[in-house]
This record gives structure tokens, C-alpha cells and sequence, in this order.
């Protein structure tokens, strides 16, 4: 009895130690990339290096000016076209389980998430560069079409939340739908379907297939969307290859940029969920 | 004739095919608490929310017979407006957690566009607040968030909110059921305060609570409406059997 109980005392405890140092163990691949990134990156960063374009090849300086302020308008033009048609997505899904449609939009929307970019990126390709020519604009596009299914189950999953007593208190009060919808559910899940906007941000961020037949790229600081554009996650791609050191170099200047994004934007998700989210 | 507040006749309601509500003939007359007792599952919630026709609102549902406001059906009248005329309490207070206390007492007119100054809006909200024996605890703290009342607080906060509209009917779906003795004390002596404005209609599953705060009471089983009278006269000589059987405990 005595033994056997020890036993079973030694399991639960290996079985305990087992359970934590794989929890460690999956801390280290993140760790490790950190840490590597900051070590090459972080050099390259000055201010030169933030507010300048790109020079020729084999010459010393440059900067990657024009992939952060390229990167920022392809997301604010996708960011534009995909959360609103997110959100009301996520409304009639949360307001309508059950039905038809919303049986087929979810699925739709499951099987969009698992798309591989690059072929949303050649899609974009076909339809809009091939008869337009390359621009931010189809950038924008084929990135908005990534960020949908993020922003769409965020704001479904968000709202099957909220307690539906909620709705009834406005209803009952002779508040009409699009009200209680406006004044009431959105405002109650702003903290999770901003965080869920935030996250398919940085999400597509360093997206790089579909940007690659899209925006294409462009050593110019441009400004114009109706024309190609360059990219952070491009940029990467194209220097990191290069047989020139100073663009090696470059290349992980902007990594480190990419990444240090991502991470702003990840613990910003915390932030907001813990600052606004609303008790019941 | 002076029509009564609400009249019900021979109405009928049903969740998909289920007959939850079963020709129900009342009248009630103003400035009472009217007490719908029963056992679970007897229809009476789903009768009072028949009442201000939250009950269509479940896909399946349907009604049918009439329900009159006055002289009005309730069930020609735009549903908005109906719930502007009867207002509700739900089981569990629900105040909205995004707004304020004074936000969430004048919610009926913000959430609705209606446009009344701020020096109206100070006043229902004091009035309203003062009515559900609100105002004193609160009044200091109106711009904090609703939720940080206590369960009982939130419950006087969903009566002024329902006030606050100035309705001629309030309806109560088992009020008192989420909250402690202390709460409902007060809960309940505040009915005896709010007949004096406005119509009470009271579900409960508590036959002393029915006793205690009503003028007359509804006594609902499966469906059926068995007996209206004056609560004195059900809790002491009630018509039918059923009745007698229920309050004095022999089914439940």
C-alpha cells in the first residue's frame, strides 16, 4: 500500500515536471530568434537608416524609408477596405447562428483562412495587375482579403459573449436593432474586436508571397498607391539575398523593424483587452 | 367605460409548436401590483413578455388573440412604441456595462435619439433614481460605471432605467430571484411606492412574495390562466382546486 502510493506520488510529479519543461521548452525557438534578430539588427538602426531610401548597389548608407512608409499605406488601405466588411461580417454571424448563410459564410471564411497567400497574392495578380500594372493598391487588396477571416471571427466570437440579456435590456426599452447593434453590442465588444484587428494586423505584416506579384517594389520613396510599392517583408526578401553586404546588412535592419512591430503589436492586444474590457 | 390599463382576450402563444400560453382573458386595472404566480414551465414569463412583445423576438415564436393598451392592440402598435408604454425588469439586473449610472438611467432616450436637455436629463435621472430608492447611495457617484453597483443596486438601477420612460406599465420578470433577502426587502417595498404611478405586473416563483406585495394575484398552470382575484381572496379562498393545491403546496 505504502509503496504503491509513493508511486503513484513519483508519476504525478514526473508527469508535472514533463508538463512545465515542454511549456519552457517552446519559449526557446522565440528566445533564440529574438535574440539573434536583435543582435544583427539592432546595429543597423539610426535615424539614416530610417529617413533614407536605398542607394545603388555596392555603395556604403541607404535606408528602408521607403518600405516602412510603402508597408504603411498597403496596411492602411487594406485595413480600410477589410475592417469594416469584417465587422458587419461578424455581426450577422453572431446575430444569425444557425441559419443558412451563416453556415455557408463560415465556412467560406474557415477555408479563406487556410488559403495560402501566395495564391491569394496570384489571384490578385490575374485580376488586377495583369490589365492595372503593380501597385499598392492590389497590395492593399490581396493583404485585405488575409486580414478578413481574422477580423471576421474576432468580432463573431467576441460578440457570442456577451451575455444576450444585454440585448434584450435595450430592446426592452424600445431601442430599435441597428441601435442596439450600434450604441450597445459594439461598443461592449470594442476590447475584443479591436484586439482581433490589431492581431490580423500584425498578421499580414510580414506577409511577403502576395505582396511579391502585387505591390512588387520600388528603391523610390513613392507615395502613390496607383503605382508599385515597396515593402518591409519585400525588402527582406530581395536584400537578403543579395550578394552585397551593406544590403545583407539592410536586410536585417528591416527585420528587426518587422519584428519589433509584431511585438509592439502583440503586447498592445494585452493592453487593450485588459484596459477595456468590460465587466459584467 | 374607462378602458383598464391591459386587457388580455383569449390570447395564445406558442414557441414553434409548443402551446406554452393558452387563452388568457384578464383585465388589469391601474395603479396595482399584480402578482402571475405558478410553477415552472406554467407560461407566465413567457405571458409577460407576450405583454411588450419581447416574446416574438425568438425565431419560432408566434401569438395570437389580442392584448390591449387601453384601447389600443399592442400587437397593431409598432412594437417601439409599445416598449416606450410598458417597460421591464428582467431576472438578472442588466445594466449596460459600457455606461455610466446616470448614462444607463436615461439610456431609454439616448439609445433612442431622443433629444431632451441636459437640465431635463438631470431631472429624470434624479427623479427616476429617487423613485427606485436609488438616489441617495448613488448620487455622489453617478459617472462611475454602472457595474460596480451591488447585484441589488443594479436591480434599483433596471427599475429607474424602466422609469425613466415614464411608462404606464412595468413588467417584472422574477425580480428578486438573483438577489439576497436584504435586496429584495427593499426591491419589494419599493413596489408598494411605484403603484402609485405606475401599473406593476409581478412574475414570481415565490408565493409569500406574491402575498406580500400584490394587490391581486394570477395563478398560471400549464399554460392556463386558473384563477385572477384579489390576492387576499386566492391565498385564502381560492375557486379552484388548483389552485388551492398549488398554495398550499401539494404540487409544485
Amino acid at each position: 500500500m505504502e509503496a504503491r502510493l509513493k508511486l503513484r506520488n513519483t508519476k504525478s510529479i514526473l508527469f508535472k515536471a514533463i508538463v512545465i519543461f515542454f511549456a519552457f521548452l517552446v519559449t526557446i525557438p522565440l528566445i533564440v530568434v529574438l535574440l539573434f534578430i536583435i543582435k544583427q539588427g539592432a546595429m543597423q538602426i539610426n535615424w539614416h537608416f530610417l529617413t533614407n531610401v536605398p542607394v545603388p548597389e555596392g555603395e556604403k548608407g541607404g535606408g528602408i524609408a521607403n518600405a516602412i512608409v510603402g508597408s504603411f499605406l498597403i496596411i492602411t488601405v487594406a485595413s480600410v477596405i477589410s475592417i469594416p466588411i469584417g465587422i458587419l461580417t461578424g455581426i450577422y454571424l453572431s446575430e444569425n447562428p444557425g441559419t443558412k448563410l451563416s453556415y455557408f459564410t463560415g465556412l467560406c471564411v474557415d477555408i479563406l483562412q487556410g488559403v495560402p497567400s501566395i495564391i491569394i497574392g496570384i489571384v490578385v495578380y490575374f485580376w488586377l495587375v495583369k490589365p492595372l500594372g503593380f501597385s499598392g493598391y492590389s497590395g492593399s487588396i490581396a493583404l485585405a482579403i488575409m486580414m478578413l477571416p481574422i477580423v471576421i471571427r474576432s468580432t463573431e466570437q467576441t460578440l457570442l459573449l456577451l451575455p444576450p440579456s444585454l440585448k434584450e435590456a435595450a430592446l426592452a426599452l424600445g431601442v430599435p436593432y441597428h441601435m442596439v447593434i450600434l450604441k450597445v453590442i459594439l461598443p461592449c465588444g470594442f476590447a475584443g474586436i479591436s484586439s482581433g484587428i490589431i492581431l490580423s494586423i500584425a498578421r499580414i505584416i510580414g506577409e511577403t508571397a502576395p505582396l511579391l506579384f502585387t505591390a512588387f517594389g520600388d528603391n523610390h520613396l513613392n507615395l502613390n498607391m496607383g503605382k508599385a510599392m515597396e515593402s518591409i517583408p519585400r525588402l527582406i526578401y530581395t536584400y537578403a539575398t543579395s550578394a552585397y553586404e551593406e544590403q545583407i546588412n539592410m536586410a536585417w535592419g528591416a527585420s528587426f523593424i518587422l519584428l519589433m512591430i509584431v511585438l509592439f503589436l502583440n503586447l498592445f492586444t494585452k493592453f487593450i483587452t485588459k484596459k477595456w474590457n468590460i465587466q459584467f | 367605460m374607462e378602458h383598464p390599463v391591459l386587457s388580455s382576450t383569449k390570447f395564445n402563444a406558442w414557441f414553434g409548436s409548443n402551446h406554452v400560453v393558452k387563452d388568457v382573458s384578464m383585465a388589469i386595472e391601474k395603479n396595482q401590483v399584480i402578482a402571475v404566480m405558478g410553477p415552472s414551465g406554467c407560461g407566465k414569463t413567457t405571458f409577460l413578455r407576450c405583454i411588450n412583445r419581447m416574446h416574438e423576438l425568438i425565431p419560432g415564436a408566434s401569438t395570437k388573440g389580442s392584448i390591449k393598451l387601453y384601447a389600443d392592440d399592442v400587437y397593431t402598435m409598432n412594437p417601439i412604441f409599445v416598449r416606450y408604454k410598458i417597460g421591464m425588469v428582467f431576472q438578472r439586473p442588466n445594466p449596460f456595462p459600457n455606461l455610466s449610472i446616470y448614462d444607463n438611467v436615461i439610456a431609454g432616450y439616448k439609445l433612442n435619439g431622443l433629444k431632451i436637455s441636459k437640465t431635463e436629463q438631470n431631472d429624470i435621472v434624479e427623479k427616476s433614481l429617487t423613485s427606485a430608492a436609488l438616489w441617495n447611495e448613488v448620487k455622489d457617484s453617478l459617472h462611475k460605471k454602472g457595474t460596480f453597483l451591488s447585484g441589488g443596486q443594479q436591480q434599483r438601477l433596471c427599475i429607474a432605467r424602466a422609469i425613466a420612460m415614464e411608462p404606464e406599465v412595468i413588467l417584472f420578470d422574477e425580480p428578486t430571484s438573483a438577489l439576497d433577502p436584504i435586496s429584495t426587502a427593499s426591491i419589494e417595498t419599493l413596489f408598494n411606492e411605484l403603484k402609485e404611478k405606475f401599473t406593476l405586473i409581478v412574475v414570481t416563483h415565490n408565493m409569500q412574495q406574491a402575498a406580500r406585495i400584490s394587490n391581486k394575484t394570477a395563478f398560471f398552470y400549464m399554460g392556463e390562466l386558473v384563477e385572477f382575484d384579489n390576492t387576499k381572496k386566492m391565498f385564502t379562498s381560492p375557486n379552484d382546486t388548483r389552485t388551492q393545491n398549488y398554495i398550499t403546496g401539494r404540487f409544485s
